[in-house]
């Protein structure tokens, strides 16, 4: 079980980094995803699987009887997913933001778009012609 | 009673973030906000001042018997770090009243604002590696909201690169945590301690160590691992990238000082050589990379960079006098590199632009401006007898006193080269007269001058002054937090009861 659990994890961490080399953003946040994955059943892994044995104390019984399921791995996880979800749904909306505002999700592009001043360009209350200053940085 | 004084500086950024949520943004929310960072200062103050009289101070969540519950640990590095994070809080936030950011303002900046200081006091005050991975989540994701708040396309440009190369970070943290858990059964920082210097681990924590040594160096930004903070920091506006400069890089250098005196304690060579090239690359490269840059955030970025290498110096000799060293400049560094971005606001404002092409004259128009540039500037650079300079010092002295000179010549050279760097800007920002393609002041200044905005920058400014002026407080409170380092036995004892299994 170890093992092939082991064998998994190798696998989404492989596809992952493969992945995260790509220069599409929407593949890197799919490698940043699949990574995730493998980390939280390295996480899982690293408890100990225990078959058939959920970690639920019996009726009557102050503490856990015979070989449980190790609870501690699990809410870890749980944790690791949901916050994993909180980031992943932000990822995903600001590449869709991104594309939206420069046409692109390629991070080629992209590595030039962003140069300049850019902090006056809507939030500061300087209001000024940028393009020169943007031309000039690229 | 105790356990109220460690979770406080906790509650009082959550109390502040609701309140400043529901009551939307207006000139009265940025006051709220203004009270609930000196709360937190206050909270700090009161923190650092019971761990000086009584000793470390431990709250257990929830009353759980330590270790099985999540542990808050308060000692000396701890405390000084949560009541420097309340001065920049301050500082920050008082900016924000002085020179308010409206539509950031309208899109949440105040709450997002108070998330961050709690991710980052919960970093600090932690006893438990989990929920140091969750605090480094709230930080984050508090930071990638404030990163991109203002919606321009460098910001978003900057906030792929640095959400990117962060998650990736966040999850080599997770799986070095997983690799730990597995061969020593607990996540307690003080039980792993434990554990791993009785060697009752059952298998080798080398794999781990470097992993978590791997993403906290992600965080804290040094080499090769810090891409992401030069292309980010300069895109965004000017309060929240000194609250970044202040505050996210030491988080990392706390864990990785955190986790690399308490839980791998028992230094081998492999993690000494590895912290020695990283602390000696760190220095070097960020330094050449400002110096390459003509853009005031971008040279700054890059000497946030280079700096944290004089912090990590502290972990490559692993002396008393070098995490002495370590500590003084973590506390230094963070109140002049926040010092500096908010000047660079102030810069913006005046000549509408950081391009040191277009900037000039500032001297004449803005003398106090100038004084509260170069004080920042000059300690950073560490000319005596303002903080940076104790702060080198220290670590010169460290690498002399371990006869490792190349290290004192690496950190005297680009003391030298950062020199160089401030020099540059004071050039062409203050002193060389205003180029004529640079249109007067916008109407801002024209009416008020700097006015109010001076006001948190000079607090900073008088923090390094005073903290250089009067070194033996600051000199004391880093030597006592590095014997605590170097002696990890108070720190178990403290979290575990002293009736260590």
């Amino acid at each position: 079980m170890e093992v092939w659990t082991s064998m998994a994890i190798a696998a989404l961490v492989a596809s992952a980094v493969y992945l995260l080399t790509d220069r599409n953003l929407v593949r890197v946040l799919l490698g940043i995803v699949l990574l995730g994955n493998g980390v939280n059943l390295a996480l899982f892994l690293a408890g100990d699987l225990v078959r058939g044995a959920p970690a639920l104390i019996p009726e009557g019984a102050e503490a856990p009887t015979g070989m449980g399921a190790n609870a501690l791995p699990q809410a870890l996880v749980l944790t690791a997913i949901v916050i994993g979800f909180g980031l992943f749904s932000f990822a995903l909306s600001l590449i869709y933001r991104t594309f939206r505002q420069t046409g692109s999700i390629n991070s080629d592009d992209l590595a030039t778009a962003g140069d300049g001043d850019a902090a006056s360009a809507n939030g500061s209350n300087v209001v000024r012609p940028e393009s020169a200053e943007r031309k000039e940085a690229a | 009673m105790t356990a109220w004084i460690v979770a406080l500086p906790l509650i009082v950024p959550i109390i502040t973030a609701l309140a400043t949520f529901f009551l939307g943004p207006s000139r009265f929310t940025r006051l709220v906000s203004l009270a609930g960072a000196a709360a937190l200062l206050a909270t700090g103050v009161l923190l650092l001042g019971t761990v000086w009289t009584d000793g470390i101070q431990v709250a257990s969540m929830g009353s759980w018997t330590l270790p099985f519950g999540i542990a808050l640990v308060a000692d000396h590095l701890a405390a000084a770090m949560v009541l420097i994070t309340g001065v920049i809080g301050v500082a920050v936030a008082g900016y924000a009243v002085a020179a308010p950011d409206r539509s950031r303002e309208a899109r949440g900046y105040a709450p997002l604002f108070h998330v961050l200081l709690l991710g980052v006091a919960g970093a600090f005050l932690t006893g438990d590696l989990f929920n140091l991975y969750v605090w480094f989540e709230v930080m984050l994701i508090a930071s990638f909201g404030l990163l991109v708040l203002g919606r321009s396309t460098g910001e978003l440009v900057g906030g792929v690169k640095y959400v990117v190369l962060n998650l990736i970070g966040t999850l080599l943290f997770l799986l070095g945590l997983a690799l730990l858990y597995g061969v020593t059964g607990t996540l307690n920082m003080a039980d792993l301690h434990r554990v791993v210097a009785a060697g009752e681990a059952s298998g080798s924590v080398v794999p781990a160590a470097l992993v978590l040594a791997l993403a906290f160096g992600a965080k804290a930004a040094v080499f090769p691992l810090f891409f992401w903070l030069p292309a980010s920091y300069h895109t965004t506006g000017f309060a929240i990238s000194a609250l970044f400069a202040g505050l996210l890089t030491k988080v990392g250098v706390y864990a990785l000082i955190r986790v690399f005196t308490l839980v791998f304690a028992a230094q081998s060579a492999l993690t000494i050589g590895v912290f020695w090239s990283v602390a000696v690359l760190t220095m070097v490269v960020g330094v050449l990379g400002a110096a390459s840059q003509g853009e005031m955030r971008r040279i700054l970025s890059f000497h946030i960079v280079s700096q944290i290498g004089y912090m990590i110096v502290g972990l490559a000799l692993f002396t008393p006098l070098a995490l002495t060293a370590a500590v003084f400049y973590l506390l230094h560094h963070m109140v002049v590199k926040a010092n500096l971005f908010l000047v660079a606001g102030v810069v913006r404002r005046l000549c509408g632009s950081l391009d040191l092409k277009r900037t000039g004259g500032l001297v004449k128009r803005s003398p106090w401006l100038a004084v509260l540039f170069l004080i920042p500037a000059l300690s950073l650079a560490g000319v005596p007898p303002l903080s940076g300079f104790w702060a080198k010092f220290l670590v010169i002295e460290a690498s002399i006193d371990a006869a490792d000179y190349i290290l004192a010549g690496v950190a005297i050279g680009v003391g030298l080269l950062t020199l160089f760097s401030m020099i540059k800007i004071w050039n062409e920002v203050f002193w060389k007269a205003s180029p004529s393609a640079m249109t007067s002041g916008d109407e801002w200044t024209a009416s008020r001058g700097v006015g109010t905005v001076a006001l948190p920058i000079a607090g900073l400014a008088a923090t390094t002054l005073l903290i250089g002026l009067t070194v033996s407080p600051a000199l004391t409170l880093a030597e006592r937090a590095s014997a605590e380092l170097m002696n990890p036995a108070g720190y178990v004892a403290a979290v575990l009861g002293g009736h260590t299994p």
